[in-house]
Parts: structure tokens; sequence; C-alpha cells
């Protein structure tokens, strides 16, 4: 009895194939599949796979209409330069609205951390300053949505080239600004309950349950998440 | 390192076989501590996304052009999302079971992007073939 769990993981760890098996015996278990996941951050992340394929079909349909339209396209470095001191830089805004995310993004992590070792005060400050940089970013595209607006730019018609170029950019962009919104409504919220103790003290939210520090993990995944597709907007629709 | 722990003796072994109802209880033990990393990790990371997000600014700055520009696009935006789900959402820590679950479904829009990569193609020739300007 006392040798049998040495000796299998001993058998495990020469084994290459055991993390294939691992799968196996997980999904075929009859309690739950996702052993080192809770029911909350699983439900996360199978969110963010609809979202994933949501976000797909916008920028897949954006290739679609790029490939196919016989007027040239736009040119994204020019259409989004912003002249500063006189001189024209081109991108530069979408480049400072890119840092700003990733950002956020690192003091979101940061702030999981802190809430994992309980460090309720470190953890809303940090989650609030991430909201900070995410209201800045939705600031920022509102600022070039009305550049674009005012340039005569719709989503039928613009002066720079093919006409899908309005629909492509308004669709995707507002679907993420929406995204980034929604995040920074959620990053407030709970770094209240956070900074209030909370999952310190047992609070019992709206929902009847009492909430745990996981929860700013789960966040966590979202505000990721809306950093990773803004990594796949920024690749495809502003630099292609 | 405690997570890798779980990994090799949670992972593979029989469950059913050492099943002893009397001390059954024994939930997953990660869902109680959570994913809590050194924070210089993050910091190496988020370093290495702004290098990153600066090269593929360049690329643009630059004004690279071709198949040159399409690869580094590519290239850059890989390595940040790898960076992103690997570490900042943790899907390096997690079990092969829940990263198959979660990664290998949105492979299947590179079908969906082939297919309409080929529509489109077919649309263009057609509307260059039968609207084109008359001579």
């Amino acid at each position: 009895m006392t040798t049998e769990p040495a000796l299998s993981n001993e058998r495990h760890a020469q084994d290459s194939l055991a993390p294939l098996r691992g799968v196996i015996t997980d999904w075929s278990s009859d309690q739950r599949s996702f052993k080192s996941a809770s029911w909350g951050k699983t439900m996360m992340w199978i969110f963010l796979v609809s979202d994933t394929f949501i976000f797909s079909c916008f920028l897949i349909s954006y290739m679609t209409v790029r490939m196919s339209t016989t007027v040239p396209w736009p040119h994204p470095s020019e259409v989004f330069a912003l002249t500063i001191n006189g001189k024209e830089i081109p991108l530069i805004l979408i480049a400072i609205m890119t840092f700003i995310l990733i950002t956020s993004s690192g003091t979101m992590a940061m702030a999981v951390n802190f809430g994992y070792s309980h460090d309720r005060v470190k953890a809303a400050i940090l989650m609030w300053v991430t909201a900070a940089f995410g209201a800045s970013f939705v600031g920022m595209q509102a600022f070039e949505w009305t550049k674009l607006i005012r340039e005569g730019v719709r989503p039928w018609a613009n002066p720079f080239g093919a006409e899908q170029f309005g629909s492509s950019f308004f669709m995707i962009t507002g679907f993420h600004g929406f995204h980034v919104s929604v995040g920074v409504i959620f990053l407030i919220a709970i770094g209240i309950n956070v900074w209030r103790g909370d999952y310190d003290t047992g609070r019992v939210g709206f929902n009847g349950r009492r909430g745990r520090y996981e929860i700013i993990e789960i966040m966590g995944l979202y505000w990721h998440f809306v950093d990773l597709v803004w990594v796949f907007i920024f690749a495809f629709f502003y630099l292609w | 390192m405690d997570m890798e722990m779980e990994l090799t003796s949670g992972g593979a072994a029989p469950a059913v076989e050492h099943a002893a109802p009397a001390k059954t209880p024994a939930p997953a033990p990660a869902a109680a501590h959570g994913q809590q990393h050194p924070i210089w990790l993050y910091l190496v990371v988020w370093t290495a996304l702004f290098i990153l997000s600066a090269c593929s600014y360049l690329v643009d700055y630059f004004d690279f052009h071709g198949y040159l520009r399409w690869f580094l696009i590519v290239l850059f935006m890989m390595m940040k999302a790898s960076l992103i789900v690997a570490i900042f959402m943790h899907m390096a820590w997690e079990r092969l079971a829940l990263v198959i679950a979660i990664l290998l479904p949105p492979l299947a829009v590179l079908v969906l992007m082939a297919m309409m990569a080929v529509e489109a193609d077919y649309t263009n020739l057609s509307r260059l073939i039968f609207f084109a300007a008359a001579p």
C-alpha cells in the first residue's frame, strides 16, 4: 500500500504519454473533467472560446471583403496617422492604445497575485488602475472614431478607397471597445468588493453566494482576452 | 512547483482502481489555492510584450512590404498571443484536459478562413471579369 503511489509516480515521470493518458482519465471520470479549474473559471473559459468565434467571424468577414473588392483598400498607416508638431507620424494613436492595453494587462496580472495573497488594498488599487487604463483606451477609441467620422468615413462610404473599410472598422473596433467598456465596469465593481473585504468576511453577494478571491483571476481571464483580441485586430486590421 | 506535483500524481493515476470510499473528498487542490506566480515573471512578460509591440509597430514605421511584412506581423502577433495565453491567462499551468478543450476548437476557424479566402478570390475574379470598365 505504501509503495504503490511511489511506484506509479515513478512510472508516470518516465512516461511521455502520461499527460495524454491524463486527458482520457479526466474526461472519463464521473466527477468533473477540469480538475485544476473551478466551475467559475471553466465557465469563463468556455465563454471566452465562444467570444473567440465571434471575433474570428468578424475578422474573417473583414478578410473576405478586403480580398474580394476591386477598389484599392485604404492605407491604414495613413488613415490612422496623427500630425504631432507639424510632423505626420503613422499609426501613432493605435500604437499608444496598444501599449496602454498591454500595461493594463500587466497591472491586472499583478492584481490577481495580490488577491491570492489576500492583500486586498493592493489588489483593489491595481484593479482600479487597470480600469483607468481601460477607460483611457476607450476614450482614445472615441477620439479616433470622431476623427474618422469628421473625415467622412461611414459604414457605407469613405473618401480613402474601398467602401467596406468603414463597415469593417466600425464593426470590429466597436465590438472590441464594447468589450473593454464592459470590462471596465466589472473591474470597478469587483474592485469595490475586494476593497471592502467581502472575500475575507464572506459577505453574501447579490447572487446569494459568498465570493472568493478567485473572482479576480476569472475577471483577469476576461481582461487578458480583451487584450488578446486587440493583438489580432492590431495585426490584421491596422498593420496588414 | 506543487502544481507540477499535482500534474504527475493526480494526472494519470487510475482513479477507479484506488477509489477508497472512506477517503473520497479530495477536491482538486489547485482550485483551493488558485494560480499564484511570482511577480517578476509577470514583469518579464510585460516587458516582452512591450518590445514585441514596438517591433510590430516598427514593421509599419519602416514600411516593409510584401511577404516580409506579413511574415513579421504574424510572427510578432503569435508571439504576443502565446505569451498572453500561457502566462497571463495561466494556460501553462492548467491541466492538458482544459488546454485541449479551450485551444483546439478555435483551430476550426482556420478551415473557415481557408474556405472564405477561396470564395473571396472567386468573387474578386468575377468582379474583374464582369464589372470591368467598358472599353
